[in-house]
């Protein structure tokens, strides 16, 4: 029988298909006691309208895999930081053409100073931030010099 | 045409989700944001202490709530899509502040009302925003000068908070630190651009200001924020206004329950339908 962990960590991002919500560093915790699973998870953005739908993810594959009881737990703190996002959740990032987080930048002057981000397509570090917002909260939009590709960059947050 | 592909209903496949379809979409499935936290008031918290938490929460929720409406109607109007895209994430971040903060505002008072009931059938005297984000944008350069404002003032409020003895306050109040610094930041960016810009940027982003400062007294700026605003003024090449603050009227301002004429009409646009078809879950 497939662990309750594995099963809960095999749910995908609806946001980000290719990564599961364990390489996101989404979920925090799995407990198994007697064939009741208390799983707990944390948004990303306090909007992140992604949550129920991955909450019910989460039960429908549980209970499909044997779990009687199900209990899905939000924990809001500590609040989720891109820190988390696992190795492997960084490659299949760049796999899928989007740049991973670097360090998060830190809070001083005015204005926040990103670090470069390299191209997740050919590597260049030749590239410019068209907007600090993308398609969803997380990410910002820019595009390589080089390749002239336009990427989109998970925020360092 | 297979049979399936004739058989696909658009609609339907908006809403039935199945485990194997990733498909998925916004409008759906909403749940108590909330849903999971431990939310049970401190023990031995007096009735007063949790009256004081429900409007604490209340009128941060509010702030949210409304600011977040009017960035809203920003959309399909921005100069360009980029800015679009960051005004509607602006937006949604405030939305589920506001989500977070009606939800918990509603368990403090303890009159059984959900962020819903708070958000859709409260009238008018019954919301504690400050004026500020009532505000009707006149361009961009006020648009940009009202988020600088407002994130500034919030994000100094909110790491204050992120010790509140409420753990859950405390909580919404670190997450939403986050966010807020990335708003404050983009804010910035463009205030500093239009007004160390054109002769005509600097002109629009002066006249922002001015128009915006009297809406700020109310706000209650603490040093940080205060000195935050300054650095960036300056560097912008701008002036601080001198504008004393809007009069209250008969002494009550926005946190009393009253608000300016813009108020109605974005209640008008909020509640409309949720006033139409109580009873409907979407």
């Amino acid at each position: 029988m497939v662990s309750a962990r594995e099963t809960a960590g095999s749910v995908p991002d609806p946001e980000f298909p290719a990564l599961t919500i364990a390489d996101l560093g989404i979920l925090r915790d799995v407990r198994e006691a007697d064939g009741a699973v208390t799983v707990t998870i944390t948004p990303t953005y306090s909007g992140c309208p992604a949550m129920a739908e991955i909450a019910a993810d989460l039960r429908r594959r549980l209970e499909r895999a044997g779990f009687r009881e199900v209990a899905v737990r939000t924990e809001l703190s500590p609040p989720w930081t891109t820190d988390w996002i696992t190795p492997d959740g960084r490659r299949k990032l760049a796999e899928a053409g989007i740049a991973p987080p670097g360090q998060p930048a830190a809070r001083g002057g005015p204005v926040l100073v990103p670090l470069a981000v390299p191209c997740p397509r050919c590597g260049s570090p030749d590239t410019r931030e068209l907007s600090r917002f993308s398609g969803t909260a997380c990410k910002a939009l820019y595009q390589c010099q080089a390749c002239r590709e336009p990427f989109e960059h998970v925020k360092e947050y | 045409m297979s049979e399936s592909e004739s058989e696909f209903d658009a609609y339907l496949s908006l809403t039935d989700v199945t485990e194997d379809d990733h498909r998925w979409a916004f409008g759906t499935g909403f749940a108590d944001p909330l849903a999971g936290v431990d939310v049970t008031l401190q023990a031995g918290v007096n009735p007063s202490d949790a009256a004081a938490l429900a409007e604490r929460c209340l009128a941060l929720g509010d702030d949210a709530l409304i600011y977040s409406h009017r960035l809203q109607q920003w959309v399909t109007r921005a100069p360009e899509l980029e800015e679009e895209t960051a005004l509607a994430n602006i937006a949604l971040d405030l939305l589920g502040q506001a989500r977070l903060l009606l939800t918990r505002a509603g368990q403090a008072e303890g009159k059984n009302r959900d962020e819903d009931q708070l958000a859709f059938f409260r009238d008018e005297r019954e919301f504690r925003n400050v004026r500020l984000v009532e505000h009707v944008d006149a361009d961009f350069a006020e648009l940009t000068a009202r988020l600088l404002v407002f994130s500034a003032w919030r994000l100094a409020l909110f790491d204050r908070l992120t010790a509140d003895p409420d753990p859950v306050l405390a909580a919404i109040a670190a997450k939403a630190v986050k966010e807020l610094t990335y708003h404050r930041d983009y804010a910035a960016a463009w205030v500093i651009r239009l007004g160390d810009g054109t002769d005509y940027s600097h002109a629009k982003a002066q006249a922002a200001l001015d128009a915006l400062w009297p809406l700020v007294g109310e706000l209650d700026l603490d040093a940080d924020a205060a000195d935050y605003l300054d650095a960036v003024i300056a560097e912008a090449t701008l002036t601080r206004p001198s504008a004393p603050p809007l009069a209250p009227v008969a002494g009550k301002t926005g946190r009393d329950g009253t608000h300016t004429e813009a108020m109605g009409y974005i209640l008008a646009e909020l509640q409309s339908v949720a006033r139409a078809n109580p009873d409907a879950t979407w």
